[in-house]
């Protein structure tokens, strides 16, 4: 195995020319695909990190039956012992409590069907940045002042200071009815929420709902989203089955997970055709030093080498020239992702402006996930063996005689 | 004591039109010890022979008997086992690997066999003196002359300790100097190591110092005469 290892280094570099050649191909599908890769993983990050601050969180629990039927009846109760529960989660860095319904909102002359989020303002704050979002007037505090999206305020014709009346139907069939001081008005980046949504204090919403202590969901944030299987199996086996269910933010959010399947499968085609082309070059480098050295194969069997010995010679030629293109693509590539990685490119125009609307950053985010690097070495290596396999049946087939005279 | 003995062997090449009987009929033995030539015009057959007798070819007809065994019965893997234990081979050209230098190339085979290196390293030393390369041990094929990639390719055949060498054309490409200094190392391995050599050559140099001719012409032995 060393002889051959020795043989096959050497080897390599006998066309020097040929083989930088065959090399800085595979470097730069590496490099391209590396690049591309990352920036499409750091935009998924990015869009799910959205998602899961905005609204949903990584995990959430609900009454048993609401992510099926959201309906103000299907609330659990908030207990002490379920804070402690999940207090006691070094992986959790926040809880929100959520009671969210549907109302109608009327001032003046105008009504609207609104949705109405009853949270703990600080918690949620420190999560989805919503304080950030008031445009006019101040955040929640824990008094009865409610928060209007911008359009709804816009269509109400509301301006801060305004009372806005709010109409349901509460907790069993309760009429709901109140009237709220418009503390401030915000902007939420989803167009179709921008249009309806409200928040009001926690206490607020369960008094206006008359589910006092109830609530619809427990939106859970975790330290890293690597924890996520880990945490939701915990929480599953420890959490009574028939009276909650557990959910993550994949079922939650189907529409972005398909979105992003979707956009990954075309990354992964593109790629997949770079690929192939290296390959054929690949696969042509490979075979032309098989062909060229028959003469030498023919006397290196004769005079003692196995065949099979032989074709372990030429794959360790195939993998280490693969293996050194991809380890200079890394070294080369991984800099420039790490850079961006920490600044990500700032994006202007319509892009941004349509990002914006779609309630994500308008950056150009890279991730540096060593998943990446990961997958492009084990692609390279396998393009290596492929191009080999064929190669190494001319060896097998190797007549030594005709060989050594042809 | 004989070490080689064909009979009635055969080999006809039938691929094209008129078959060629390359090896017709031969049955000729050697004993250990020899220093022969095989010799005879370009075609006559002895390169076929010459690989009937190294197990690099299948005969049509006939055995190939190496010490009291017929080498043919054996299946083809035991028969490469055979040739790397039995037989060492020097060639025309590309003896070499070029990408290796002249000590690595002899301890090749030994390498791929697992030779401690010890025991490596005693028995390149020995052959690189014989062969008069020492001083010349790292550097590769290509930074020797072809007289000296040719007395490599001896102390390389002579590395697993075969029971005989067979050399073909092993001069062909050498000059006169270069081609009676390989041979008098060869006759030298010959009479002090008691090293069987035999030869496929028409190089009348090689004639000349051979000990025994055998001349072919047609496929057939038509002389063998011992100098
Ligand atoms: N593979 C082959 N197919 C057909 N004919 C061959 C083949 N190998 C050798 N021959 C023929 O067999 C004869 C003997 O060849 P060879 O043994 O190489 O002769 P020599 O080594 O004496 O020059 C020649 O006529 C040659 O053309
Ligand atoms: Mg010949």
């Amino acid at each position: 195995m060393n002889t051959l290892f020795k043989l096959a280094r050497r080897n390599i570099w006998r066309n020097k020319r040929r083989t930088l050649l065959t090399m800085s191909s595979i470097f730069l599908a590496a490099f391209i695909a590396l690049f591309t890769r990352s920036m499409q993983f750091g935009t998924y990050d990015l869009m799910i990190e959205n998602t899961v601050r905005l609204s949903t969180g990584y995990i959430q629990i609900h009454d048993k039956g609401y992510w099926e039927n959201k309906s103000i009846n299907n609330t659990f109760e908030d207990s002490p012992q379920l804070e402690k529960e999940l207090s006691s989660y070094k992986e959790i860095t926040q809880v929100i409590p959520r009671l969210e319904s549907f109302a109608l909102a009327s001032s003046g002359k105008h009504t609207k069907g609104t949705i109405v989020i009853a949270t703990n303002p600080a918690t949620e704050d420190s999560v989805s940045k919503l304080s950030e979002k008031i445009i006019f007037g101040s955040y929640l505090t824990n008094d009865d002042g409610i928060i209007v999206a911008e359009k709804l305020a816009k269509f109400l014709e509301l301006t801060v200071g305004d009372t806005l009346v709010l109409l349901g139907q509460g907790y069993h069939g309760v009429t709901a009815a109140a009237q709220y001081p418009v503390k401030g008005i915000f902007h939420f980046p989803i167009p179709q929420l921008n249009n309806q949504l409200i928040y009001m204090n926690l206490s607020e919403g369960q008094n206006f709902y008359a589910a006092p202590n109830r609530l619809t969901s427990l939106s859970i944030m975790l330290k890293d989203e690597s924890q996520l299987d880990d945490v939701l199996e915990k929480l599953k086996s420890e959490l009574d089955p028939k009276k909650f269910e557990v959910m993550r933010w994949e079922e939650m959010n189907k529409e972005l997970v398909q979105a992003i399947q979707s956009d990954n499968a075309g990354g992964v085609i593109m790629l997949g055709i770079l690929y192939i082309i290296i390959g054929f070059g690949v696969f042509g480098t490979v075979m032309m030093m098989t062909i060229e050295r028959r003469k030498e194969f023919a006397v290196m069997i004769a005079v003692g080498m196995r065949k099979s010995q032989l074709a372990l010679m030429t794959a360790i030629e195939s993998v280490l020239i693969g293996v050194i293109s991809i380890i200079i693509g890394i070294l080369a590539a991984y800099p420039i992702l790490y850079y961006l990685y920490l600044h990500p490119i700032p994006l202007s125009g319509d892009i941004a402006e349509a990002m914006t609307v779609f309630g994500v950053e308008p950056i150009l985010p890279f991730s540096i996930d060593p998943s990446l690097f990961l997958n492009q070495g084990i692609t390279v290596f396998i393009i290596m063996i492929i191009a080999i396999i064929y190669p190494i049946s001319i060896i097998f087939r190797l007549n030594i005689l005709k060989a050594m005279r042809g | 004591m004989e070490i080689i003995k064909t009979v009635n062997l055969q080999k006809t090449y039938a691929e094209s039109a008129v078959p060629v009987r390359a090896v017709n009929d031969i049955s000729v033995s050697f004993d250990a010890g020899e220093f022969t030539a095989i010799v005879g015009p370009s075609g006559c057959g002895k390169t076929t022979l010459l690989n009937l007798i190294g197990g690099l070819d299948n005969p049509t007809s006939g055995e190939v008997i190496i010490d009291g065994m017929n080498l043919y019965s054996l299946k083809p893997k035991e028969i490469t086992d055979f040739r790397l234990k039995n037989i060492g081979f020097v060639f025309q050209a590309y003896n070499l690997i070029p990408v290796l230098s002249a000590k690595e190339n002899v301890e090749f085979i030994m390498n791929l066999q697992g030779v401690p290196k010890k025991e490596r390293d005693e028995r390149v030393e020995k052959l690189l003196e014989q062969v008069g390369l020492k001083d010349q041990m790292n550097r590769r094929p290509g930074e020797l002359s072809g007289g000296q990639q040719q007395r490599i390719a001896v102390a390389r055949a002579l590395a697993a300790n075969p029971k005989f060498v067979l050399a073909d054309e092993p001069t062909a490409n050498l000059d006169s100097a270069s081609t009676n200094n390989l041979l008098d190392i060869m006759l030298k391995l010959n009479e002090t190591e008691n090293t069987t050599f035999i030869f496929a050559t028409h190089d009348s140099r090689v004639m000349k110092k051979a000990r025994r001719l055998i001349e072919l012409d047609d496929g057939k032995v038509i002389a063998d005469k011992t100098n």
